[in-house]
């Protein structure tokens, strides 16, 4: 399937036991006492993000494990959950997890040109991450922003009203670690009719 | 064409503040102790009357499904708002989200208290990573301004927001498959009956519905439920927020009376289809679970829920998908039969073998590699899944497909006789 | 009662029933691959799918209640069309290898693919491909097979009480497995073999071993624990290849313990098939005339008033009567059933037996047990357990050292002193008992095999009726036997007062006064050290330790190789039946008693086995009827002593070695190795 998201195994490598952060377990608290006493397993999907979070974007073997503990929940429950969910990785990403909308939506307005872009750019190609670390590149289905389209996610942020140029320029960068503004990229404000 | 007075979203393209006091200078959350004063009889009344219709895409009748509540069950009621906006084409309740969240917030807090509800969950689903923080900082707002809480607004009604961020899962926009996602499970949508009503989330009373459905009936409750019902057509009332996407001069969401012909949406608030209006292939009137419409019905068809229903599509969740005489429109529909192949829960037998059965037959009519048996056979399968699954997933996966083929054979045909010619001489 | 009409035939319901379970009444079987009567419903697989009036789609008929007034039809071209859809989903991904399937035969997709299935398949595309899984020892995979109904996942959530499997991903990719793969980790596994629809989870150590149509099956009972469960025995010549549950509502439902059906290859290893004599320090194969004759000798030599008889853990009635009269017309009454020193009160059925009835566990809504892991001695009862605490939220108190019993308890105490408070109204469990409408209490063996036994079951006794446990209607006080042959045993009186309390000691003493011959029949766990001085005859089936240690040891027929007649831990008469003939020249014990009384003054008066019954029966009218639950006995006894502090350790260290044929067994082996990580 190409995408991290979207395999049903878990491995270990180069991870060491997982421990919450100091913080973390902390905010793991608020999170369990958003739900009614005993119904701490909806907590599963929030801890397991936030976990996912502290361990550079993916989910370990040990973190299935400690959130099962976490949550008095049993390993193959979590299991369950992380393998179901596309946003929880089973395997490693890089520090910049690109994500190109392929839906209709998106691919009417060019999202496959923006996929040769990428891989242009980042020398991946899909489901790969790059030597250096920097990129992993996947096709998702419809992130819905879809008046924006094409647009694409990367980590946490939205980059929409993407053109092959805008993309590029996006990635390079990247590439060289600069700062890069989120959402629209031709100035637009949300999804307002194009200001003329 | 909506007047500005009219309209409900005053901040839907986030021009103006969205926090706490930028919405109170729209008139949010002003004397909500005074609709709730009235007692939940009287708001599901009103919303009945106002024949409000549910904005996730199914069009249930609001005040009917929050009638469903039972009124003394002994248990806790949860209202929980449908925030996983996932429909391809669909980006409306983003923009509530993240440009007027205490539109969504006051709804919750008046929803909630007609079902007798003390507690509310919004799932939003996880990708909105923005949208969400901006929910979560209103909501702490909310609670600070003692809007809700206990005692909210004044009402001595106490009422609890909580966010839940999903974690990218299509199915758990369908309201079983949520709650289950909710109680820290697979979204897997669960059997009915029992309808959610009786047994919900964590087997308590609970009514699932969508952000916009929430979102509008402070609105209704100020202004009453006549002025929404003189909005649009009978039992396709009011205002509604459409998602123009595709191939349009200006993509956007818009919000429009009910009824307002596609053509007139297309052309005044998107700019027009590129290449003008004889340049129209074809339209998604509703998301990517209905069927398409050539442009032929385009021309004149309104939109809205019954109208739609006619010419054998569906308002969905008003999420305009334009198609313009550039588009292959085989791929078109065998992108959103992906879609549904990598979305299905893959609980019940018809969508776990069906859609990727349809998806791969889709492919090879892209190039017309099927024989000519192919397109009844599709159409076969597509019944086959039709009506037969747990959740209307199945339903959703079949109809693009069983539009395309009713507008789009003879294209299809065509492409599988050159395919079959070139075959020949090779 | 409410009526649904089903094909325009009205049909009276019972309320809660579903739309399946309607037309059931009725005779229409609705065909079905996801439904389970013992499993929660899922409605995955669509195959039972039926047209229901006013409803635009068809209905799931295993999920739907039935409801009054409502209109089913199940023949019509739709439900036709709706089921042959379903079909051809779940075979486009199916291999076609059913020639090489162990379901093969008896396959549910196989058989309703007859009915539903097309003659051939329009799927042109690359079938699916799944990964196989490792789930142990017992259960093969062969995962590509899979249609992802989940009863595997249900059985062992709901049923078994780990939560071990699950069904992993989505979609198309979404498979069954365990976590990482691990072994599950449950005394009832097998069970999923036979829940799997298809070839998917099939038994490991059966494959590719034969064809279902080629076997014989034959209907017996389990000897493995004391519950008697229902089974079938499928045996190939004078092999068993296969063990299955059969359904008894009463006792095993539709469940066996994975040692049940597991330790069947234990039967044809390490097997005494003919006579052997210790000559010169070893044993050596001897004819039957010659061993019976040196055993008459030895009688005579040693004083036959002083012969003695041992029973074990299989020793059937027809075994323990010819022995016992045989015994007593030597003028001896030496004979006991309580290697385990478990004590008994004489003359009280109430205090050995399982008094409720082991269907009454699902009525419970507060169970305390005393001394037991029900998990290991009585799996499949111990499944029960886990469904009252499930559908009555029945409260459980264990006293006696913490262990996984797949449900929660409070734990009240390691040690039998805590009797003492909750006589005395000072347990927590006290309150539980009180406010519960039916309430049972289970002692195990590990405490009652002491000394103090007898006052442990006094003690009990007065808790019971201070607890309303047991009153005029019910009797909820039970004793939960080990052995198949336990409560059978003490029935006909297979025992010597001389003997109880300290069986060990006493034994020896006698032995170590008259060096008599002592007859062991199938005794293999009693404690070997106490026999030195006598003459050992061993009656059995497998070179085990204590066969190793005999002087005359003599071939007897294993369960599956004789009828033999057995009680249940409820008291409830059973019979195995012979599958095939003894193995070699092995004899029914009964026979061998029958012959010995040949050299004696007194010869034992049955000539075939249904004299023998005849006989038995006359004298003990409780084995006149076969497979019904005895009416319930009293509780006429009790006294309040205070019982010593001592701590319950359970007598079971490893469920898959416990007796000769599971020790005798590789894939016990396996199984201890791989579950427990013990090395046999």
């Amino acid at each position: 399937m190409n995408h991290p998201g979207m395999i049903n195994t878990v491995s270990n490598i180069n991870s060491n036991t997982f421990e919450w952060s100091e913080e973390n377990f902390s905010k793991v608290k608020t999170i369990i006492d958003k739900y009614p006493s005993g119904k701490q397993q909806s907590a599963v999907i929030p801890v397991l993000d936030l976990a996912q979070r502290q361990n550079k974007g993916w989910l370990t073997k040990n973190i299935i494990e400690k959130v099962a503990e976490t949550l008095s929940m049993s390993f193959i429950r979590v299991m369950e959950v992380a393998s179901f969910y596309s946003m929880f990785n089973l395997e490693p990403v890089g520090k910049n997890f690109i994500q190109i909308c392929r839906t209709t939506p998106c691919w009417l307005r060019g999202s496959d040109k923006l996929l040769e872009v990428a891989k242009n750019v980042t020398g991946c190609n899909l489901g790969e991450t790059s030597k250096d670390d920097k990129f992993t590149l996947v096709e998702v289905e419809c992130l819905g922003a879809c008046c924006n389209a094409p647009m694409i996610q990367i980590n946490d942020d939205y980059y929409e009203d993407l053109t092959e140029e805008n993309f590029k320029h996006l990635l390079l960068k990247l590439k060289e670690n600069e700062k890069i503004s989120t959402g629209s990229q031709i100035g637009r404000q949300s999804s307002e009719p194009k200001r003329k | 064409m909506l007047k500005k007075e009219d309209k409900i979203f005053k901040n839907l393209y986030g021009h103006n503040d969205w926090n706490l006091k930028g919405a109170l200078d729209r008139g949010i959350w002003e004397n909500t102790k005074n609709i709730l004063d009235k007692g939940s009889d009287y708001i599901v009344e009103e919303i009945k009357k106002s024949e409000l219709r549910g904005r996730g895409g199914a069009g249930f009748p609001a005040g009917l499904k929050w009638s469903f509540m039972p009124k003394d069950s002994g248990k806790p009621h949860y209202l929980v708002v449908n925030a996983d906006e996932s429909e391809p084409g669909t980006c409306k309740d983003r923009e509530i989200m993240r440009n007027d969240p205490h539109l969504l917030l006051e709804g919750c807090l008046v929803a909630g208290f007609a079902m007798r509800a003390h507690d509310c969950y919004i799932y939003i689903r996880g990708e909105y990573y923005k949208e969400s923080s901006n929910l979560q900082k209103a909501i702490e707002e909310a609670y600070e301004a003692k809007l809700i809480g206990p005692n909210a607004s004044g009402t001595g009604w106490d009422f609890n927001i909580y966010l839940h961020r999903g974690a990218g899962a299509y199915i758990c926009g369908e309201e079983t498959a949520l709650l289950e996602s909710l109680e820290g499970k697979k979204g897997l949508p669960r059997l009915k009956p029992p309808f959610p009503a009786a047994v919900g989330l964590y087997g308590c009373p609970t009514t699932v519905t969508n952000v916009e459905t929430v979102a509008v009936a402070p609105t209704i409750l100020r202004r009453g439920s006549k002025w929404f019902a003189n909005l649009g057509n009978p039992n396709n009332t009011g205002t509604k927020i459409f998602s123009i996407s595709g191939h349009v001069n200006n993509p956007c969401n818009v919000e429009e009376v009910m009824g307002i012909p596609l053509k007139e949406l297309i052309e005044i608030h998107a700019g027009g289809v590129i290449g003008g209006w004889d340049n129209l292939l074809a339209v998604i009137p509703g998301g990517a679970s209905v069927p398409l419409i050539p442009k032929s019905i385009c021309d004149t068809v309104k939109m809205d829920f019954d109208s739609l229903i006619k010419v054998q599509s569906g308002l969905g969740t008003a999420a305009v998908i334009v198609m313009n005489k550039s588009t292959d429109i085989v791929e078109a529909i065998t992108r959103l039969s992906h879609f549904f192949k990598h979305e299905n829960c893959g609980q019940c037998t018809p969508c776990r073998e069906g859609t990727g059965w349809m998806y791969r037959i889709m492919k090879k009519m892209i190039l017309g590699n099927i024989d000519s048996k192919g397109i009844d056979q599709l159409l076969n399968v597509t019944k086959q899944i039709e009506g037969h699954t747990i959740c209307a997933l199945g339903d959703a996966a079949a109809w693009p497909i069983q539009g395309l083929m009713r507008h789009f054979r003879p294209e299809i045909e065509r492409r599988i006789s050159e395919f079959n010619k070139k075959r020949k001489v090779a | 009662m409410p009526y649904i009409t089903i094909n325009h035939k009205e049909v009276e319901f019972e309320n809660g029933m579903t739309v399946m379970q309607a037309c059931e009444l009725v005779g229409i079987e609705i065909p079905r691959f996801c439904y389970h009567d013992k499993l929660s419903i899922a409605g995955n697989c669509r195959m039972c799918l039926v047209e229901m009036e006013k409803s635009p789609k068809p209905i799931a008929s295993c999920a739907m209640p039935a409801a009054e007034g409502m209109k089913i039809l199940t023949n019509t071209k739709n439900v036709e069309n709706a089921r042959k859809g379903v079909m051809e989903f779940l075979l486009i991904n199916h291999p076609l290898d059913c020639p090489i399937c162990d379901q093969g035969g008896e396959c549910d997709l196989q058989d309703q693919a007859l009915h539903y299935g097309f003659d051939k398949s329009r799927y042109e595309e690359n079938k699916r491909a799944v990964k196989n899984k490792h789930l142990g020892p017992l259960v093969s995979t062969i995962m590509t097979r899979c249609i992802h109904c989940t009863r595997c996942v249900r059985f062992s959530t709901e049923v078994a009480g780990v939560d071990d499997l699950g069904l992993l991903g989505r979609g198309e990719s979404a498979e069954i497995t365990t976590y990482l793969e691990k072994t599950i980790k449950s005394e009832l596994s097998g069970n999923v073999i036979d829940l799997c629809p298809v070839g998917a989870l099939t038994s490991k150590p059966y494959a590719f071993k034969a064809r279902p149509w080629e076997l014989n099956k034959t209907e017996s009972i389990d000897v493995f624990d004391a519950m008697g469960s229902s089974i079938r025995i499928d045996t190939l010549g004078k092999k068993t290849l296969r063990v299955l549950p059969r359904m008894n509502e009463e006792i095993n439902e539709e469940w066996i313990s994975d040692k049940s059906r597991f330790a069947i290859d234990g039967l044809s290893k390490q097997r005494i098939d003919t006579p052997y004599l210790l000559k010169d320090g070893k044993l050596v194969i001897a004819e039957w005339d010659e061993v019976l004759v040196n055993i008459t000798q030895e009688i005579s030599k040693r004083g036959k008033e002083n012969t003695l008889a041992l029973s074990g853990k299989f020793t059937d009635i027809e075994t323990l009567f010819s022995a016992k009269y045989f015994l007593q017309s030597l003028g001896s009454n030496y004979f006991d059933c309580r290697y385990d020193n478990v004590q008994f009160i004489e003359n009280q059925r109430a205090s050995y037996l399982f008094n409720s009835s082991i269907q009454e566990i699902d009525n419970a809504d507060a169970i305390l047990l005393i001394g037991t892991n029900p998990r290991w001695e009585a799996c499949v009862l111990n499944a029960r357990i886990r469904k009252a605490y499930i559908n009555n939220d029945c409260k459980i108190g264990l006293i006696g050292k913490k262990l996984d019993l797949t449900y929660k308890y409070v734990h009240l105490s390691d040690s039998i002193e805590h009797i003492n408070d909750l006589l005395n109204n000072n347990s927590p469990f006290s309150e539980v008992l009180k406010n519960s409408k039916k309430s049972l209490i289970i002692i195990g063996n590990s405490a009652i095999n002491y000394r103090d036994g007898k006052e442990v079951l006094n003690v009990c006794s007065e808790i019971a009726k201070k607890y309303n446990v047991a009153n005029n209607n019910f009797n909820g006080f039970n004793i939960l036997q080990q052995d198949i042959s336990k409560v059978g045993a003490i029935d006909i009186g297979f025992y010597n007062q001389d003997f109880a309390q300290n069986f060990d000691q006493n034994i020896k003493n006698h032995i170590n006064k008259f060096n008599p011959v002592v007859f062991l029949l199938s005794g293999d766990e009693i404690n070997h050290s106490i026999l030195e001085g006598a003459f050992i005859v061993y009656l059995g089936h497998h070179g085990d330790d204590l066969a190793q240690l005999a002087d005359i040891v003599l071939p007897s027929p294993a369960y599956t190789e004789k009828s033999s007649t057995y009680m249940n831990m409820e008291g409830r008469v059973l019979q195995t039946t012979r599958c095939y003939h003894p193995l070699g020249v092995s004899k029914e014990e009964w026979k061998i008693f029958r012959a010995l009384s040949n050299n004696f003054s007194q010869k034992l008066k049955f000539n075939n086995l249904s004299e023998l019954r005849n006989e038995i029966s006359n004298l003990f009218p409780v084995f006149k009827e076969i497979n019904n639950l005895p009416s319930s006995s009293k509780l006429e006894f009790g006294s309040s002593t205070k019982i010593e502090d001592r701590v319950l350790e359970y007598n079971i260290k490893n469920f898959y070695m416990t007796d000769v044929i599971s020790r005798a067994s590789i894939t016990m082996a396996n199984c201890s190795r791989e579950i427990l990580n013990k090395v046999a």
